[in-house]
């Protein structure tokens, strides 16, 4: 959890190694639209290169405008922030072709074939060599499996294509950092899981991957890392591991007695000590669990069952965010 | 999806079928072509493509324009305005051709009648008629649906994270739009040009002060007509493209930029309005007849230039100012 800001700083050619230095920075970002209203609030947010990064927060907790900045959509109202250790959006121009984005959705010509729209993107970047052009467009659409339908209309591609043909489009030269908001919406299970297999094989190959969700599980399945947003802030960033760790661990006792268990609980020194119907739960703190036992079974407590159980990331979550994450909000 | 072809080992020829290798050897496809993506990645990658980001941004602004040249010139909807401006100088023409075999000369507007006489007139009838109103119609769609159309789809959000840079897509939208009003003024002409030659004798030519000039010297003036035509259109397309730069609606852009047109020309033509008259850009449009005097009237041709420049340059300075500061939430 803890926030240390490295940036590389003339390195800006080359990636920097993975585990050093950040792919993005962000420092007291904030963005306050015309009506007044705060999208993005103080944001200070640290992804570390070579890290998949999941930035987590319910629709509408400012994920998709925060992309907007690092990308230079959007003009931050105050703050900056920085993108492969350039400053957004005045360093765009070095920044931009060593990223690869999805932002709010795949938009693309619908009067063009897959093919002929990525060649038009691939038009937009001035880095990109035309002649190689041709050649990784057919890796990219390959890559995503859309080989087949290639000279197909976007008009007639379904919902999972057309997200694919995204992914194709930030996939066209290599990256060092894939932005990804949502990437797994309106792909059916097979796709989400192929879009999941998709990024663990990216970000082996040592790009740093920044993928916003509003749903909990999937950020749990394909993140080391993780940001948690509420309504504009960010409440929680850090490793996934040490974020699951944060919470406590309890030991729940189940026991005919109660009353006796919670009283021996309270003599070990244990806290939060609450009494069920036929059970028993404390905190557990540094205290071993087989001393527990061996201390209620030594008082005459009968102990029908034992468990440690740690909190669920969900539950880490909720008491971050204040609801849950599949929640539409 | 979840192929690990790079474009190393991918034959650019012959697109894979749906049963490949990858698929019944995973095991043994896996570690030998992970290896090799990781380090292309890592050590070739990025300096490999630090080197053309130096050099070579014209070029790459060329091929944004051809990209740009391409979606117009191959949309339907545009083949089709394009169409229909090449019709006209041939639905005039024959009209023209059955109007004089039935002897009725009479009545009809000095230029009018002077196709009848010579076929290169035709021509010039064709821009009259098209010049107040089609034409400015086809170039306004172009140019007020380049930015409001992209931000419409969504497109342009892909385009600006490219990044394709701001001022560089817009300067690219411009020229764009120029050509492709440049494009329609000559496609008239020349459709005007054959049907004129195919139609009706075909000579020196008499022009509007009197005196004759040779058809070598009378194709030239075409030109110079269709360059100033193209040049009030540029004007035109500049003052589009900074209406589509205020919206994500293209048909909000086109329609406003054709209203402006409208009510201008209706302003125009207010006595009581005259002092304003020469500030209003449709005022000039018609100032290519001025190729048709002996010698040409290059004064007013002139300043018809100037003010189509001062449109061109104040509709695209405000243009360029929301453009680059304007933040792109569609």
């Amino acid at each position: 959890m803890s926030l240390t800001i490295e940036v590389p700083g003339a390195s800006a050619g080359a990636p920097p190694p993975r585990g050093t230095g950040h792919a993005i920075v962000t420092r007291g970002l904030t963005k306050r639209f015309r009506g007044g209203q705060v999208a993005v609030d103080s944001l200070d947010l640290a992804v570390p290169a070579g890290s998949v990064f999941g930035f987590l927060g319910p629709n509408g907790s400012g994920k998709t405008t925060t992309i907007r900045m690092l990308l230079g959509l959007v003009r931050p109202t105050s703050g900056g922030c920085e993108v492969l250790g350039e400053p957004m959006p005045e360093g765009l121009a070095g920044a931009l072709p060593r990223v690869g984005a999805l932002v709010e959705g795949p938009a693309f010509y619908p009067y063009l074939s897959g093919e002929a729209n990525l060649r038009r993107i691939d038009a937009a970047d001035p880095t990109s060599d035309r002649r190689t052009a041709a050649h990784r467009i057919a890796a990219a659409l390959d890559r995503v499996g859309l080989t087949a339908a290639a000279g197909k209309r976007y008009r007639a591609y379904s919902l999972g294509m057309r997200q694919r043909l995204a992914i194709a489009s930030a996939l066209l030269v290599p990256r060092e950092l894939l932005i990804l908001d949502e990437p797994t919406n309106g792909l059916d299970p097979q796709g989400t899981r192929e879009m999941r297999g998709l990024v663990r094989e990216i970000a082996e190959a040592g790009t740093t991957v920044f993928v916003s969700s509003h749903l909990l599980a999937e950020v749990e399945q394909m993140c080391t890392h993780v940001g948690v947003m509420r309504t504009g802030r960010l409440v929680a960033q850090g490793p996934i591991a040490e974020l699951r760790s944060g919470g406590e661990p309890r030991i729940r006792i189940e026991t005919p007695d109660p009353a006796a268990a919670a009283r021996v609980l309270g003599a070990l020194g244990l806290t939060g000590v609450r009494e069920g119907d036929g059970e028993v739960s404390a905190d557990l703190g540094a205290e071993a669990p087989e001393r527990v036992n061996a201390e209620l079974v030594a008082r005459g407590v009968a102990v029908r069952g034992l468990a440690v159980q740690r909190p669920s990331l969900e539950d880490v979550f909720v008491g971050l965010t204040g609801e849950g994450f599949d929640v539409e909000a | 999806m979840s192929r690990l072809d790079t474009p190393a080992q991918t034959r650019p020829e012959t697109p894979p079928t749906e049963t490949q290798p990858t698929e019944t050897h995973p095991t043994e496809t896996r570690p030998t072509e992970t290896q090799p993506t990781e380090a292309e990645t890592v050590a070739n990658g990025a300096p490999e493509r630090a080197a053309p980001a130096r050099r070579g941004t014209a070029g790459g602004t060329l091929r944004l324009l051809g990209s740009e040249l391409g979606l117009t010139f191959r949309r339907p909807r545009n083949i089709a305005m394009l169409a229909v401006l090449a019709a006209v100088p041939v639905i005039i023409g024959v009209v023209l051709r059955v109007v004089s075999d039935d002897g009725a000369e009479g009545g009809a507007g000095s230029i009018i009648t002077a196709v009848a006489g010579n076929g290169m007139m035709l021509t010039f009838a064709a821009l009259f008629v098209l010049v107040p109103l089609l034409l400015p119609v086809a170039v306004a769609v172009v140019a007020g649906d380049s930015v409001a159309g992209e931000a419409g789809m969504g497109t342009l959000r892909y385009l600006l994270a490219a990044p394709a840079g701001r001022t560089r897509l817009l300067a690219v939208k411009y020229a764009n739009a120029v050509v492709f009003g440049l494009a329609a003024t000559a496609l008239v002409a020349a459709s005007a040009l054959i049907t004129g030659f195919l139609l009706f004798p075909v000579g020196p030519i008499t022009l509007l002060s009197g005196s004759t000039i040779p058809l070598a010297e009378g194709l030239v003036r075409v030109l110079v007509a269709v360059g100033y035509v193209a040049a009030g259109m540029a004007a035109l397309a500049a003052l589009a493209l900074l209406l589509s730069t205020l919206t994500e609606i293209s048909i909000g852009a086109i329609a406003a930029t054709l209203v402006l047109v409208v009510v201008t020309q209706v302003l125009g033509a207010i006595p009581q309005l005259a002092p304003v008259e020469p500030y209003l850009l449709p005022s000039w449009w018609l100032g290519f007849d001025g190729a048709l005097r002996a010698p040409m009237a290059l004064d007013d041709m002139g300043q018809g230039l100037l003010v189509f420049a001062a449109y061109a340059v104040v509709c695209g300075s405000a243009a360029w100012a929301r453009f680059t500061t304007k933040d792109i939430t569609a």
